[in-house]
């Protein structure tokens, strides 16, 4: 069938994103041990601050990005049969879309949520 | 779905046969190997051979020469030049692939274990059917592809340093040891090309008379033919020439990225 003529994107999709994960679960994992207290106030007060309420949505669609892009590559290593594959595939990209946005409306919901009159 | 298990006729029995040493030899080595009969019905055994070494030449190769000609001529595997030129004798050795007739007995502790290359299709004994491998190989065009004319009166030259860019890769020869040492390869073997194959393209990718480079990369430029290599190395590991096709694949993933910025 001739080649695709794709997949140098999805590698370097994989690539950037993973150097981009560096700094930003750095920062997160930083931030989530020094913080003096990790009760629901706390936590609140964080996300609330725009920085930092910014920084944690970009980390976890980051991370959802990723997960997925990496995700992806087990599903076309093990899954063969065609249909599994395809249904495996929509799978992936709907739960990550979901995750993704769940968790980054939660986060903007903290933010800007708190931020208004 | 994902596949967790053997086909019901690939699980090699245990019970094979067992070829006692003669009796008065006192420097005996116990081989297990591989048997696959394509016109039984039953699944493959492994076979139990006891050599007296004293008899016996120090390589693998040797062993497996002395079983045919004097134990067991029932015994199938390739071989010919027996001093690792030409990819023959291939075969898994103690767990590695290797080629027989430059691994040493001694450098392997115990029982002698020996099997085909790994999950490839048997055709007897010893011997896989490289059809898809030799097919990969060729997919890839090995063989210069130029659009201006040569030169009336001599070959395609190329400076020292061009030459040593093609000198290594094109020592490979073919034996399959890496494609079939890869996982990947082994999940995957309808669709990506394996080490083998990878680095016979990036050979003429980066030959400096080839003017093909941007055709060949184009016919690289899959998710299946290149990018099914997760770096898993085992094809580094396994060359008997030490040769090193997942640094190739490496640098032609870098070449992708390149012509895109």
């Amino acid at each position: 069938m001739g080649s695709a003529k794709d997949g140098t994107g999805h590698w370097w999709a994989q690539r950037v994103s993973a150097v981009a994960l560096v700094p930003l679960s750095l920062w997160f994992l930083i931030a989530l041990l020094t913080s003096k207290s990790l009760d629901y106030g706390a936590v609140r007060a964080w996300f609330a601050r725009p920085f930092d309420g910014f920084l944690a949505a970009l980390t976890l669609a980051v991370l959802a990005y990723h997960s997925y892009l990496g995700t992806v590559v087990v599903v076309e290593d093990y899954v063969h049969a065609a249909g599994a594959k395809l249904a495996s595939l929509l799978a992936l990209r709907f739960l990550h879309i979901l995750a993704g946005g769940a968790a980054i409306f939660a986060i903007l919901h903290l933010t800007i949520g708190t931020m208004g009159p | 779905m994902a596949e967790f298990s053997l086909p019901a006729n690939s699980k090699v029995r245990k019970d094979g046969r067992v070829f006692k040493a003669p009796h008065g030899a006192n420097n005996v080595r116990v081989f297990k190997i591989y048997r696959f009969d394509p016109d039984s019905t039953e699944n493959p055994r492994l076979d139990t051979y006891e050599i007296d070494m004293d008899g016996c030449g120090p390589m693998v190769l040797d062993a497996l020469i002395k079983i045919k000609n004097e134990i067991d001529p029932t015994l199938t595997f390739r071989r010919s030049c027996r001093e690792g030129i030409c990819g023959s004798c291939a075969m898994n050795i103690d767990g590695r692939n290797g080629l027989a007739c430059i691994s040493a007995c001694d450098d392997i502790k115990g029982e002698v274990k020996i099997y085909p290359l790994p999950h490839m299709p048997v055709i007897k004994d010893l011997v896989a059917d490289l059809t898809d491998f030799y097919a990969q190989y060729a997919s890839i065009k090995p063989w210069l592809q130029t659009r201006t004319p040569a030169p009336p009166d001599r070959e395609r030259l190329q400076s020292k340093e061009d030459q040593e860019m093609v000198d290594r890769p094109s020592a490979c020869i073919l034996c399959a040891c890496c494609s079939t040492s890869c996982p990947s390869y082994w999940w995957n073997s309808d669709r990506y090309l394996g080490p083998a194959a990878l680095l016979a393209a990036y050979r003429w990718i980066v030959d400096s008379r080839d003017e093909a480079t941007g055709e060949r990369l184009d016919d690289l430029e899959d998710p299946f033919r290149l990018y099914r290599c997760h770096t898993i190395m085992n094809c580094a590991e396994a060359c008997p020439k030490d040769l090193n096709p997942a640094r190739a694949i490496g640098e032609i993933k870098q070449m992708m990225a390149h012509r895109r910025f």
